[in-house]
């Protein structure tokens, strides 16, 4: 005999305009073992946790049953009230009937009928729950950060001062990201390295960070508080230890590889930096455009080298790093154009993508930060074209977020640095950050043409050979423009890095449909993960502009710390067990678990879990033929006695 | 002119109901009119035709006819609008209002009356054919549906008669459909008036079922598109330029005549190409004949110009400047090619008439892929051509 209470939440109108509370109050108080059942407004509210509190003592009641939103909202409110009370938090019931009920239909009938069905199975299952511990582990203090872009680096940075120790990952030969390639950066048009460089060289610098530059994440093992990594150093060729940074061998080169920083407008040497303030400024070879590794001589970088730190058969290497936590702000690419024919990018040299332009303005770019095209001429005319593959059904529906003020800014330089006319073919002006609109306005007023329509089409001028004819709908007007032009700017898509699935896959993440990390909650949890331990920032979870992704890369350092500061964690404690009285080894379950948590013990020949990793999802007890596996606070007993209740309806 | 206007939410609910629910998707972006064939040469506006239609706008009525239903805009569409759909129901609303322009009236009367836009009697649908080509039964595999235009006009009667000479070479066991048949209804569906459709589509749909036709060839890409996207039911369609191209890859036909360096450029139907996806067949057909320099004009497959014929365009009158067909022609010109192939009898009726009013039809041939072929074989199908406008 249990003494279980009832407590049925309105949730405003939320879930009172499509079901019955009182009726389910009154339903409640049929059903065996409820000794009160009663319905509230907020539930949630203090009032609310006050009366059940109050009524788990007056009816000495030791199960207790919500009737309300979703646990992953309120459960741990209500768990309190419980604990508080002196009752095992473990034998309190949510009952999801606006989520799952109210919110998924407009007729109070169905919505009525539903809500008692699953409290019927509610009540069945609360008479059979045991009470449970929490489980407490060690927490390893350090933290993992995954990207060396400006998110990466800040989010290390904050880290690495609050006196953790930070392991950050970067897959490039040097950090910076994306950020280091731009020259200027909007609204206040303040110079893109003279703002990072400083933080790039802080995070070389730090003590307290372990910066791993070519280098990627093979293996993640463990969970929240104790992750084991392994991460792979991939071959540089060069022992970093060794080499003074003359760059020497750089000079002597004669291989030509891409030069990926110059998003390929130039060529770079074999070994190389890929820019003067790269850090580490060290140089890797290229062993794709290396002479040496194509034809089997040269050499020449080794015999300049006077540290002897060229070093042709360095190998890949593996270490593996414990962190408590970790944060992945793997960043974005551009949308590759080449596909949307009417554009001609990759077609007609006059056309450029948002990069390569920022390398353009840039000094330490391929032209010095002189504005000419790939002919040498200075453009006389210049369209840009925005929401090239953003906004688009046929490609990616998201908004970019940052393409209008850049091509704001684009305009601004080309301005500044040519005599062209200037015209941007936009859909809708977005400008809606801290001093965004007044930097449309100051780029209105010099005298930027701007055309409402989305730029319809490229092609080559009949008439002026090496010119581009531009085709769009003004669509103010309903003139069609065909506007000749020296050079067209398209603001291609933002979408995440190439090997999204690779880390998702790694970190357990899960993706929206383009790729982009989902975040636990968009509103409420928007840095956390559905993996424990693991959090996301900047553009890898959704297109966003620089003081966005810094605002996010401290919030995801403070969302570490709140793990890595505690030396303990307490843990669910609905894990699966074995029952220690069987003898199981048929290795379903093994197979089955994504966390890796069943093992067999070779010893004993039995399989076992390891509940540390275990995350009591049930898909092992689920599959064991014998029914050995107890998965706690679902166990089958508790599980058939909800579905009898759901049934009965 | 008074440039008040209210809003009129009843008439946008009913071009929505009558199929052109994607009038909400719309953010006015203009690509669709810096796409569209027409924005450069003529007033049409296919934006402000949404626009209109969202807001029940009047003046709608004024330039609904603009549109030749290419698909180009609805190809490039950011926001996965059916404008065709939406002209398309824009049309019915309003010409179900008495809105249908003079010169449409003729060609859905006669489909009214006779079943087809060619005023042709009904019981002649198979003269073209004389004793010479099988009539469809049970028993054949394929029925070679025979499209008005090849039917009933005297230019096109040629394509008839090529098609089914290749039929035969090929082996196939088929057959063409009997005088009960009508129009698809494709044009007239495009024009607005869903009723008559529903009429011609039920009658074809009849005499399918009643014969047990599974499988369709057909020579109008405007068939092959509606047969697919407009009856409901799955038919295996297939164009006749795909047949071409598996016979000439397989050997079933080897063409065989040196046509001597002659340069043939070739025009993409949209209901083939951008309607039915249909890009490589042609092509393949034009490169195995010996002999031919194969030219492409700068607008191709996927982003072919438009002849101007769809969407009831072929009867209707445009002012000279605003013929698309005259702008194809030159762009073909331009290539050095003599003979502009299609695969398409709107196509055909279009170029034949635009060559001659541009007075270049001594300069450049419009040639159907079907004829081609057949010239290739040496086979001749001895009829004089007959002025298209003579009827």
């Amino acid at each position: 005999m249990s003494r279980i209470g009832v407590f049925v939440c309105h949730c405003g109108l939320n879930i009172a305009k499509t079901v019955r509370v009182s009726e389910l109050a009154q339903f409640a108080a049929t059903l065996p073992d409820v000794v009160v059942a009663k319905d509230y407004k907020f539930m949630c509210s203090t009032p609310g946790q006050e009366m059940i509190a109050n009524d788990i003592k007056e009816h000495r009641l030791d199960r207790v049953i919500v009737t309300a939103c979703s646990p992953l909202m309120h459960e741990q409110t209500f768990r309190k009230v419980l604990a508080g009370s002196g009752l095992n938090q473990y034998l309190l019931t949510i009952v999801n009937i606006r989520e799952q009920v109210s919110w998924v239909t407009h007729d109070i009938e169905e919505g009525t009928s539903k809500a008692k069905a699953l409290l019927n199975g509610a009540v069945a299952r609360a008479r059979l729950l045991a009470p449970l511990t929490s489980r407490v582990i060690d927490v390893n203090p350090d933290v993992l950060v995954v990207g060396g872009g400006i998110a990466g680096i800040q989010a290390s940075l904050e880290l690495a001062n609050a006196g953790k120790k930070v392991y950050l990952v970067e897959k490039n030969s040097t950090i910076g990201g994306h950020m280091a390639q731009f020259d200027k950066t909007f609204p206040t048009l303040d110079c893109s390295a003279c703002i990072l460089t400083p933080k790039m060289d802080a995070v070389l610098q730090h003590k307290n960070i372990t910066l791993m530059t070519y280098c990627e994440v093979s293996e993640v093992k463990g969970f929240v508080g104790n992750f084991d990594i392994t991460i792979k150093q991939k071959a540089r060729y060069v022992d970093h230890d060794k080499c003074n940074a003359c760059l020497a061998c750089t000079e002597k080169c004669p291989g030509k590889g891409i030069s990926e920083w110059d998003e390929g407008l130039v060529k770079r040497k074999a070994i190389y930096i890929p820019f003067p303030q790269a850090v580490p400024q060290k140089p890797i070879i290229d062993r794709d455009a290396c002479t040496f590794f194509l034809k089997g001589k040269c050499r020449l970088c080794e015999k300049v080298c006077e540290q002897k730190a060229i070093d042709f058969e360095q190998q890949d290497t593996f270490t593996t790093v414990k962190v408590g936590a970790v944060i992945v702000a793997t960043g974005y690419d551009l949308m590759d154009t080449r596909g949307l024919i009417q554009y001609g990018y990759g077609k007609y040299p006059g056309v450029y993508n948002a990069l390569e332009v920022e390398r353009l303005f840039n000094s330490a770019g391929p032209t010095g930060g002189k504005v000419t095209l790939r002919d040498g001429r200075e453009p006389q005319a210049i369209a840009i074209f925005h929401c090239i593959g953003s906004r688009d059904k046929n490609n990616y529906e998201h908004c970019s977020r940052v393409c209008c003020m850049y091509s704001l800014k684009f305009a601004h330089l080309f301005k500044e640095k040519t005599s062209a006319d200037v015209y941007q073919f936009y859909i809708d002006m977005r400008a809606a950050g801290k001093g965004y609109e007044e930097f449309y306005n100051r780029i209105i007023e010099e005298d930027v043409k701007f055309i409402r329509g989305k730029g319809a089409r490229v092609a080559a001028s009949a008439e002026e050979p090496g010119r581009l004819i531009v085709e769009a709908e003004d669509t103010i007007t309903g003139k069609f423009i065909k506007l000749p032009v020296d050079m067209v700017v398209l603001s291609p898509a933002m979408k995440p890095r190439s090997d999204y699935k690779d880390i998702a896959r790694l970190f357990n993440l899960s993706t929206d449909k383009h790729g982009f990390f989902m975040e636990r909650h968009p509103k409420l949890a928007p840095l956390s993960t559905m993996s424990e331990g693991i959090f996301i920032a900047g553009v890898c979870q959704s297109p966003k502009d620089i003081p966005d992704t810094v605002a996010q890369a401290y919030g995801a350092a403070a969302e570490a710390l709140t793990i890595v500061v505690k030396d303990k964690l307490e843990l669910e404690a609905t894990t699966a067990m074995v029952n220690p009285a069987s003898r199981c080894a048929c290795q379903n379950c093994v197979r089955v678990c994504p966390y890796g948590a069943p093992f067999f013990n070779e010893q004993k020949g039995v399989s076992e879990i390891n509940e540390a990793l275990c995350k009591g999802c049930g898909l092992c007890a689920s599959v064991c033929p014998t029914g050995a596996i107890i998965a706690r606070h679902f166990t089958n007993d508790q599980v058939l006695a909800e579905m009898e209740g759901l049934m009965e309806f | 002119m008074s440039q008040t206007a209210t809003p009129y939410l009843e008439m946008s609910q009913a071009i929505m109901e009558a199929g052109g629910e994607a009038l909400k998707k719309c953010y006015q972006c203009g690509t669709c009119t810096g796409t569209c064939p027409w924005t450069p040469i003529t007033d049409f506006n296919i934006r402000k035709l949404v626009r209109y239609g969202q807001l029940g706008l009047d003046g709608i009525e004024e330039f609904m006819w603009g549109c030749s239903t290419c698909r180009f805009c609805v190809e490039r569409c950011p926001r996965g609008v059916e404008l065709i759909d939406i002209v398309t129901a824009i049309r019915n609303v309003y010409s179900g209002g008495g809105m249908l322009p003079q010169s449409l009236r003729t060609f859905v009367g006669s489909l009214a009356a006779r079943g087809n836009p060619w005023s042709g009697d009904p019981e002649k649908r198979n003269d073209w054919a004389g004793d010479k080509h099988p009539l469809y039964t049970p028993d054949k595999e394929y029925l070679f549906w025979t499209c008005c235009t090849v039917c009933y006009d005297p230019r096109n009667i040629r394509l008839a008669k090529a098609t089914a000479e290749l039929l035969n070479l090929s082996g196939l066991s088929w057959g063409i459909p009997s005088v009960d048949v009508n129009c698809c209804g494709e044009s007239l569906k495009k024009v607005g008036d869903q009723e008559l459709f529903e009429r011609l589509k039920s009658k074809n749909l009849d005499y399918f079922k009643s014969q047990g036709v599974t499988k369709i060839i057909t020579g109008s890409p405007h068939c092959l598109a509606t047969f697919n996207n407009d009856y409901g039911i799955d038919y295996e369609v297939v164009h006749i330029s795909e047949l071409m191209a598996e016979w000439v890859k397989s050997g079933k036909i080897v063409p065989k005549k040196d046509f001597g360096g002659l340069k043939i450029t070739y025009h993409d139907p949209c209901y083939l190409g951008r309607h039915s996806k249909v890009f490589d067949a042609p092509r393949e057909v034009l490169k195995s004949l010996p002999g031919v320099e194969f030219v492409e004009m700068e607008r191709n497959s996927e982003e072919s110009m438009c002849c101007g014929g769809g969407g009831g365009g072929l009867w209707m009158e445009k002012a000279k400047g605003e013929r698309l067909s005259d702008l194809r022609i030159e762009e073909a010109m331009g290539t050095g090619a003599t003979v502009l192939a299609t695969a398409c009898p709107y196509c055909i009726t279009m170029f034949e008439d635009s060559s001659r009013t541009l007075n270049v039809d001594n300069q450049i041939q419009i040639k159907d892929l079907t004829e081609l072929l057949l010239e290739s074989l040496e086979i001749s199908i001895d009829e004089p051509v007959v002025d298209t406008c003579a009827l």
